[in-house]
């Protein structure tokens, strides 16, 4: 199934929470934060949401600006 | 001056009037350098999507921790844009101080006030210290105000444009208008411009290009910060008036002449 990643379509094979993408991708947990379909998702929820076809995922950090 | 002149913003009181923007440093360590040097209070960052592929540093290890983290809203082109970014820096963990700024035109960086003054009304009602970025217009700066912004931030000059002052007439009506404190935020170019907003009554200025591309950054933040001092305490005192004509100040007599007999 496809997914939009940061604005990018992601295929993804099988169906899996949020803390497994966020861990799949190598990012560490406490320096993001994630929106799903344009809620804000809390850490402790990550693994109560399974990610469909069409779902849309934002990962944000911070970073230098004025 | 016995008493210490803080600035009182958004219920804290601060000692630095010098802001500063953590973008376009060639290095986070030399950034947190900066910082050090000047003993910022208030400092800006910006959200954005991460680069899965990289494995950058958390720029917040590098921000002191006694720092008041302030994010913003860069990349909003509109009311909407700038609350979602908001909501996504408080749920980061940044705190709930917001610069919004809201941005549609790519080449000068201009604020859109409109869209501006709708995101402050939206996060000051969903307690956040909003802190809007603006073109110094009375009459928005005002409802920005009565909407309840923490303080107003006219710009200088376009972001990162180093020219200085140039709104200067502008914002001295917003400072004798308005009761938040004028932050100068963006334009400014060099140390005595950011003293002249100090100068001319302005709570605050905020910097980040100025100093971030200098040589030595770490020499530029200074320079900033005695600046910004001189400019306050030059207002405090409270500055001679121009005028047209001279006015001696040494005595006129013209003793070494009064030999006539």
């Amino acid at each position: 199934m496809i997914l939009t990643l940061n604005g990018k379509q992601e295929s993804i094979e099988r169906p899996v929470t949020l803390d497994v993408l966020v861990t799949a991708k190598g990012l560490c947990p406490d320096k993001i934060v994630v929106e799903h379909n344009f809620s804000i998702i809390s850490k402790e929820d990550w693994s109560k949401i399974t990610l469909k076809g069409q779902d849309m995922i934002e990962i944000i950090s911070f970073v230098g600006g004025g | 001056m016995t008493m210490e002149d803080l600035l009182t913003l958004g219920g804290r009181s601060i000692k630095s009037r010098l802001l500063i923007g953590t973008g376009k440093f060639a290095s986070y360590s030399l950034m947190k350098k900066a910082l050090e040097a000047t003993q910022a209070n208030i400092v800006t960052v910006a959200l954005r999507r991460v680069d899965t592929g990289s494995k950058a540093d958390n720029i917040l290890e590098y921000i002191p921790k006694s720092c008041i983290l302030m994010a913003n809203t860069s990349g909003a082109r509109n009311a909407n844009e700038a609350v979602r970014i908001a909501r996504l820096a408080k749920a980061s963990g940044s705190g709930n101080w917001i610069k919004i700024e809201v941005v549609q035109d790519n080449k000068y960086l201009l604020p859109d006030n409109l869209e501006t003054l709708k995101a402050v009304e939206i996060l000051v009602k969903e307690g956040f210290i909003v802190l809007p970025y603006m073109s110094p217009d009375l009459s928005m700066a005002k409802r920005m105000e009565d909407a309840g912004a923490a303080a107003v931030m006219p710009l200088g000059a376009p972001i990162g444009s180093n020219r200085g002052i140039k709104t200067r007439e502008l914002v001295e009506i917003l400072v004798r208008e308005i009761r938040v404190p004028v932050i100068v935020d963006a334009g400014l170019g060099s140390p005595s411009d950011a003293c002249e907003c100090l100068e001319m009554g302005c709570a605050a200025v905020l910097v980040n290009t100025a100093i971030a591309i200098a040589r030595d950054p770490v020499g530029m933040a200074r320079a900033f910060s005695e600046a910004v001092l001189a400019g306050r305490r030059a207002y405090r005192a409270g500055l001679a008036s121009p005028a047209s004509e001279a006015s001696a100040s040494s005595p006129l007599t013209g003793f070494l002449r009064d030999e006539a007999r």
